[in-house]
């Protein structure tokens, strides 16, 4: 703390001096400039770096970090006051940047930096020296994300919709072809088949809809902070709304939801999608189960308090080998078995997504033949 | 004062060590990340680029290992800084081999190339090698704020990795016996998700030498775990 400290008298100073030239500033309109008044003077280098909002970092010709604004802090983890900026900023084009700047060959410079983890983010990352002669240096950084994003979401969701549509399209091309055909007086075949069509619809449909909203997720990689969740009020909505499929899946939903959970950070709509994708499978695959029980519990992850909701069922569980890549976008398990999709694919994917945004962990425990048990730990402060 | 300024040349040479470390942390991150760029996406000529790469880090370890050996002739280091030596040796060889590995993978692009081979193969190395990345990644990033206490991720996600390689090996097994003309490229393939597989362990290695340069003790053994019962993690930032 005490080097943060060093940094702000030292950015203070600085700011002091700028204000002490106060000379050749335009003079205020009116000519009743007061010691309050004199425009950029009095401003405080860490309120300038704090009403900024993309990240900003003043560090010294050590490359030591003297002073992170808050959006500095939110974007990059892991970052503590005095530490050396090379050391976390390891690419070789960022490397290059500090040597330019820190040996004095370079008055500024500009490179690109992406940040793989935990959602991958690319800047436009530029330094230089602040003023004259103070020793300090500013790291700022723009973030391109959204372009980048855009292009690769075009790119990935044509890839996508174009592979997994292809064949419920070519089914229906076929029995559409059957109808106009040798199926062409045959009411109870027309039947038939219109019944696999119209499911057939429905599930290009859907994955129309969850391809959109795992793009739409891609398109934001931050939450809003500062948003507040009542997790079982969700949790109970999600039950209600879904008690249709439960009762035609013959699932008896048994609720343990204990008193006085308080609210948790987090988006309340994307909430609602992790639970709704959560649910729908249990009362799908554990449909032989027959019941489902939804829990939720305080809990730790390490030193940290969470909110753990647990969504149980009985049905088959999930095979060891498979339940690692469960969240992998398409990945099924019952891939070589005749068995119907029941899914897109993509369920599990998005609430990867989601939870990654909350810093929340998913955890997955299942034994054949006992049921499967998906457990979010949600941060609770 | 002659005091001072040799303290604070020693201070510069220390400082220089730990810097070299973090630049060839940084690049063998990226080698990593094209190799596997370059394999999922059947690119040869980035492939190259990585084999070549991998050059930059064999010098810069050697680099440090003579740095290191300069240190601890002339300045004779105690405690701390005496770990602090002897941790940047361990971790730049194992950065190393992290490029190795990341070389081998690279290599193997044109044999995998050559014959195509079906998406869900390839997202699966590319889960287990997003697992491997953010794991070295973490570790590295601890290096640099010296936050021990955040190393508690590690077994965890060694643990993950060991599943899901397990998990592709199965995989790859089946597409193998479905064909026999797909055994030269799973074979390959095989081999790359080991060397990703490694290079968790490396990251593993990596973070038990900053727990014994932070704390001078050895990282807390790993915790029992329930037999059969099996976990996924998502990564917490």
């Amino acid at each position: 703390m005490s080097i943060l400290d060093d940094g702000a008298r030292r950015l203070r100073r600085l700011f002091a001096r700028a204000s002490a030239g106060g000379g050749r500033q335009p003079a205020a309109a009116g000519g009743d400039a007061g010691p309050r008044g004199s425009g950029l003077g009095a401003l405080s280098g860490e309120y300038l770096a704090a009403a900024v909002t993309d990240p900003l970092i003043v560090f010294d010709g050590n490359g030591l970090l003297v002073h992170a604004n808050a959006a500095a802090f939110s974007a990059f983890g892991g970052i503590v006051a005095g530490m050396a900026l090379p050391l976390r900023f390891r690419t070789p084009e960022m490397q290059a940047l500090f040597d330019g700047i820190l040996s004095g060959g370079m008055k500024s410079q500009t490179v690109d930096y992406t940040e793989k983890l935990p959602v991958e983010r690319t800047y436009r990352a530029s330094a230089s020296a602040v003023g004259h002669g103070t020793g300090l240096y500013v790291l700022a950084f723009k973030d391109q994300s959204e372009t980048r994003r855009i292009d690769r979401m075009r790119a990935d969701f044509i890839a996508n919709a174009s592979h997994e549509l292809r064949t419920p399209l070519a089914s229906i091309a076929g029995f559409i072809e059957t109808l106009r055909g040798p199926a062409r007086d045959d009411p109870a075949a027309r039947e038939k088949f219109l019944a696999v069509m119209q499911e057939q619809t429905t599930r290009m449909a859907r994955l129309i809809d969850d391809l959109l909203s795992l793009s739409r997720l891609e398109m934001k990689p931050y939450l809003a902070p500062g948003a507040k969740v009542d997790i079982v009020e969700v949790v109970a909505e999600v039950i209600d709304f879904l008690a249709p499929l439960a009762n035609e899946n013959g699932i008896v939903v048994e609720r343990r939801f204990p008193d006085g959970v308080g609210p948790v950070p987090g988006d309340r709509d994307e909430l609602f999608q992790v639970f709704q994708n959560l649910f729908e499978n249990a009362c799908k695959y554990g449909q032989e189960g027959g019941r489902v029980i939804v829990s939720i519990e305080r809990g730790h992850d390490g030193p940290m308090p969470t909110v753990d909701v647990t969504v149980r069922d009985f049905g088959p569980g999930i095979a060891e080998e498979h339940i690692p890549r469960i969240t992998e976008r398409f990945y099924r398990i019952e891939q070589e078995s005749g068995i119907r999709r029941k899914g897109t694919g993509l369920g599990l994917a998005i609430v990867k997504h989601i939870l990654t945004r909350h810093n929340a962990r998913l955890s997955v425990r299942s034994q054949p033949g006992e049921g499967a048990a998906f457990t979010v730990h949600l941060p609770a402060a | 004062m002659e005091f001072a300024r040799i303290a604070s040349a020693y201070e510069g040479e220390l400082n220089y060590l730990t810097k070299r470390i973090a630049a060839m942390g940084g690049h063998a991150e990226r080698m990593v990340e094209q190799a596997i760029a370059a394999l999922v996406h059947a690119d040869p000529a980035l492939a190259r680029k990585v084999v070549e790469d991998d050059a930059v880090l064999d010098e810069a370890q050697r680099e440090v290992d003579d740095k290191a050996i300069v240190i601890i002739a002339r300045r004779q280091p105690m405690a701390v800084d005496l770990r602090e030596v002897i941790g940047a040796i361990r971790i730049s060889a194992d950065l190393e081999r992290v490029g190795d590995l990341a070389k081998n993978v690279a290599k193997r692009v044109a044999a995998v190339a050559e014959v195509g081979q079906p998406a869900r193969l390839f997202r699966g190395i590319e889960a287990l090698a997003e697992l491997a990345l953010a794991q070295l990644k973490q570790v590295l990033d601890v290096y640099a704020s010296r936050s021990v206490d955040k190393l508690g991720f590690v077994r965890d996600r060694d643990g993950e990795i060991d599943a899901m390689y397990t998990s592709l090996f199965r995989e790859l097994l089946t597409h193998m016996m479905e064909d026999p003309r797909n055994i030269t490229p799973c074979t390959h393939l095989l081999f790359c998700a080991k060397n990703i597989e490694r290079i968790g362990d490396h990251a593993t290695n990596i973070a038990e030498t900053i727990y014994h340069i932070v704390t001078a003790e050895q990282m807390p053994a790993e915790r029992p775990k329930g037999d059969k019962t099996d976990q996924l993690v998502l990564p917490a930032r």
